[in-house]
């Protein structure tokens, strides 16, 4: 198969700025392939280090609330209902009934379809497109493999925002991406984004998974994670939870650092999400640690940096129960969902 | 409230059972010294810690004696089987004691938790494991057959990594078959006391390992005492000279391991996220004090900016404070004397021309401290280029091609270690291949293992340490006829 280098791409304006306007696949490739190499050992070295920072106290008490403020609390199963998605809404809005001052997760992360269960069973207190409130985040793009024609992917976006939902959570054309042919995730993604605009002018904020764990090398994340912004996402999220390995600490501190260099560059904040695999509060707290220390405190905020997880918030629940009465309780102290 | 500013997370010292003073560890015993004692003090609060023993030349040779007796009567005719026994018991109880030692090292030393936690302890363990394997194969070492001990050692080691130190001087010593007595630097003798504890409860034959604490003039007569067979030091260059020219022409065979001012060399293709973490690694790993600190920084000129700018980035999350707090990265600086010559050296960069830059750290009333500093603008004259500071301070000079750097890492009086950030593999191998220094990093700094070798070229001394080569210090090769001789008869007695 021949890839035809020379072929325009979408003019996404982030792309646009900083290749220039003679936006094709081959200078796209060009400045992909130019970025500074990751070295495996040193990174996972940085981040074990940053994973032995002690956070004890009122500085635990701090992490626990803001752990609890950035879950986007997921249920992706075959099995979902409208039945089950109005329970984890109900966890969503009060994670711990026994303690009113427990704050409210990010945003439930559902299927397409269950978009419209999710917002009716918010109620008011869905956020859309308020600064208060929980949103919705709906998967699309053929979640989970990205297998599918384009004009399926944009449907499955589409219809997810029509039904109200405030955050798509895309996948990536990994096959694509690992053939090299790295115009055509571009398009796709810049395809996507335009179906994220909803009739009133708006979008929906836009996260792409690039699903690490396929993408295999760090060298393939940085340029994974570079493609995804200058196409114009608004998150970069690690996986989709379907795959293993999902999150881990030097994939994160690694897109952490893409990041970082984005804002350096043009002072713009791109979101990160970590998702699967993140199961305790000392795991999450690393992440914070690991946020705080890589681009500053300023992205331990539910629109520049989230969890995607499910069983994290119980475990963060009883942590909270232990530093408010000083004593463990036990699982069946905290709501199943 | 600021998240980044951590609430406190101190290491407890109640795991500590200090004593209020300390004798001389000699025959297995602890005894007071004729010299006067000292106090050793807490450099991050310059609060007491314990009354320590200060060994006169009298004191020396009664340890030196000791060290004898327990060559000739017990140690050289044990089997190297034995040997590696007791070895290995010393790296267990070493792993037992762990954060004990810690703990104390931190304490004396100043040196951040985390760091006497996860490097120095951790790797005091693995050296005594590693040459506990060599004590019964010795005839496999490629020294011949039947390589033969040198005698008495005496060792003095230097303050920076007091235990580590002493780990790398012991451990091969004893391997081999020899008999220590060992000094420990003044500013630091707590964890090597502790450790004659260790040894003491790991039952370890009276007289084989002897610990005498004091200054100089201890130093200087352990060296000199003309019953020693071996030397071995840590230390300063005008130190290792002053002891290279009292051994020579004596029978002593010597090592010097000493200071150094290596490039840490930064190339425009390296991984650069991962260079600036080697960097700060390189320089302000254990406050700068380390012989072989990547203390002067190499960088292609086309990346200069970017490198200095993500470099200063980095250093302001840097916690400086408590040594014991596991959240520090860096600690306190060793003693007075070394601040004040930090300081010295630091205000002559100014006055060179070179251009400071010191990171925003509150520095705390009492100790003694000096937070992380670049200098910029610095051209290979200047004094900061040249002498080791010894120090968190890191001086950058650039390059234009691979044979700029390789000759402006090359040109120094020192050659103990450099540093290559390259993503490109044979730029790697090339430019390693040209580098006059005793070790050579690859896209890492400062780390150390009991397998690999160790040691200096030009004025940063001369031998070995760790790895195979660490063990041919201690012996006298099989291949020279008296000495296969005198161990044949050693084994005789073994064997009777």
């Amino acid at each position: 198969m021949t890839i035809d280098h020379a072929i325009a791409l979408a003019p996404a304006s982030r792309a646009v700025q900083l290749i220039g306007t003679d936006l094709t696949e081959k200078s796209l490739k060009l400045h992909l392939e130019g970025l500074s190499g990751v070295d495996a050992v040193g990174l996972e070295a940085r981040a074990a280090g940053l994973a032995t920072r002690s956070i004890k106290t009122t500085s635990k008490a701090w992490a626990l609330d803001t752990i609890i403020r950035l879950i986007d609390l997921t249920t992706l199963e075959g099995a979902d209902t409208p039945g089950k998605v109005q329970s984890l809404v109900a966890k969503a809005m009060y994670p711990d009934p026994t303690d009113p001052t427990t704050p409210r997760v990010a945003a439930v992360c559902v299927y397409g379809d269950m978009v419209p269960a999710a917002v009716a069973a918010l109620g008011s207190a869905h956020a859309a497109g308020s600064a208060t409130g929980i949103n919705v985040a709906a998967v699309a793009t053929a979640f989970p493999s990205g297998r599918a024609s384009l004009a399926v992917k944009l449907a499955d976006t589409s219809e997810a925002v029509s039904a109200g939902a405030d955050e798509i959570d895309m996948v990536i054309d990994r096959g694509a991406f690992l053939s090299g042919r790295y115009g055509l995730v571009f398009d796709q993604i810049v395809a996507v984004k335009d179906a994220c605009r909803r009739a009133d002018g708006s979008y929906a904020h836009l996260k792409v998974i690039l699903e690490t764990g396929e993408l295999n090398t760090y060298d393939n994340v940085r340029r994974a994670s570079w493609l995804a912004i200058l196409a114009g996402a608004d998150f970069i999220k690690t996986s989709t939870g379907k795959v293993s390995p999902a999150a881990t600490l030097p994939v994160t501190l690694l897109m952490l650092q893409v990041v970082n260099d984005w804002y350096r560059l043009t002072g713009e904040r791109i979101g990160v999400k970590p998702a699967g695999g993140i199961r305790s509060s000392k795991d999450a707290i690393r992440y914070l640690v690991t946020v705080a220390e890589t681009v500053g405190e300023d992205w331990l905020n539910p629109h520049l940096f989230r969890f995607g997880a499910s069983s994290l918030l119980n475990d963060v629940l009883l942590q909270r129960q232990k530093i408010a009465t000083g004593h463990y309780s036990g699982p069946d102290y905290v709501t199943m969902d | 409230m600021s998240f980044l500013e951590y609430a406190p997370a101190p290491e407890s010292r109640s795991i500590l059972h200090l004593k209020k003073s300390y004798g001389l560890f000699i025959d297995g015993e602890f005894r007071d010294g004729h010299g006067t004692p000292f106090t050793t003090i807490s450099p991050a609060d310059e609060s007491p810690i314990a009354k320590i023993s200060n060994a006169d030349a009298s004191d020396v040779d009664s340890a030196v004696s000791a060290a004898r007796r327990a060559y000739d009567r017990v140690w050289s005719r044990m089997s190297g089987r034995d040997r590696g026994k007791y070895l290995f018991r010393i790296a267990r109880l070493v792993q037992e004691r762990t954060r004990e030692l810690a703990v104390a090292e931190s304490l004396d030393n100043g040196k951040p938790i985390k760091e006497s936690r996860d490097v120095d302890v951790p790797l005091v363990a693995a050296w005594f494991f590693y040459y506990a394997g060599w004590a019964d194969k010795l005839d496999h070492a490629g020294f011949g057959p039947s390589p033969h001990a040198l005698g008495v050692a005496a060792q003095v080691i230097p303050w920076n990594f007091p235990l580590l130190m002493l780990a790398w001087k012991i451990a091969p010593a004893l391997a081999a078959g020899n008999t220590v007595v060992l000094k420990p630097a003044e500013t630091t003798p707590l964890s090597a006391l502790i450790f004659a504890e260790i040894l003491q409860q790991a039952d370890l034959p009276a007289g084989v390992v002897n610990i005498v604490t004091g200054a100089g003039d201890t130093g200087s007569a352990l060296v000199n005492h003309p019953d020693v067979d071996k030397v071995a030091f840590t230390g300063s260059t005008a130190v290792g000279r002053a002891i290279a020219k009292s051994t020579a022409g004596t029978a002593k065979k010597l090592t010097l391991e000493l200071g150094g001012k290596a490039a840490n060399i930064v190339f425009d293709d390296a991984p650069m996220d991962q260079a600036i973490e080697g960097i700060v690694n390189g320089i302000f790993f254990n406050q700068g004090h380390v012989c072989c600190a990547g203390s002067r920084l190499l960088v292609q000129e086309n990346v200069h900016d970017e490198v200095i700018d993500r470099l200063k980035q980095r250093l302001t999350t840097l916690r400086m404070g408590d040594p014991l707090d596991k959240n520090t990265d860096i600690g306190a600086i060793n003693s007075k004397a070394q601040l004040d010559r930090i300081r010295t050296l630091s205000d002559i960069g100014e006055q060179e021309g070179a251009e400071r830059w010191t990171a925003d750290c509150v520095i705390p009333a009492k100790g003694f401290w000096f937070a992380p500093t670049i200098f910029t603008n610095v051209e290979t004259s200047h004094r900061i280029a040249r002498e080791e500071i010894f120090g968190p301070v890191l001086s950058v000079l650039t390059f234009r091609t691979p044979a700029e750097a390789i000759a402006k890492a090359n040109n120094t009086p020192y050659g103990l270690s450099a540093g290559i950030w390259s993503d490109k593999g044979s730029r790697i191998l090339g430019v390693a291949d040209r580098l006059r220094a005793g070790v050579v990093w690859a896209n890492t700094f400062n780390r150390f293992d009991p397998a690999s070798p160790f040691g200096g070229y030009k004025e940063s001394g001369y031998g070995r340490e760790g790895g195979r080569h660490g063990l041919g210090a201690y012996l006298q090769s099989g291949w020279n006829a008296s000495a296969v001789v005198k161990s044949a008869t050693a084994k005789k007695e073994v064997a009777r």
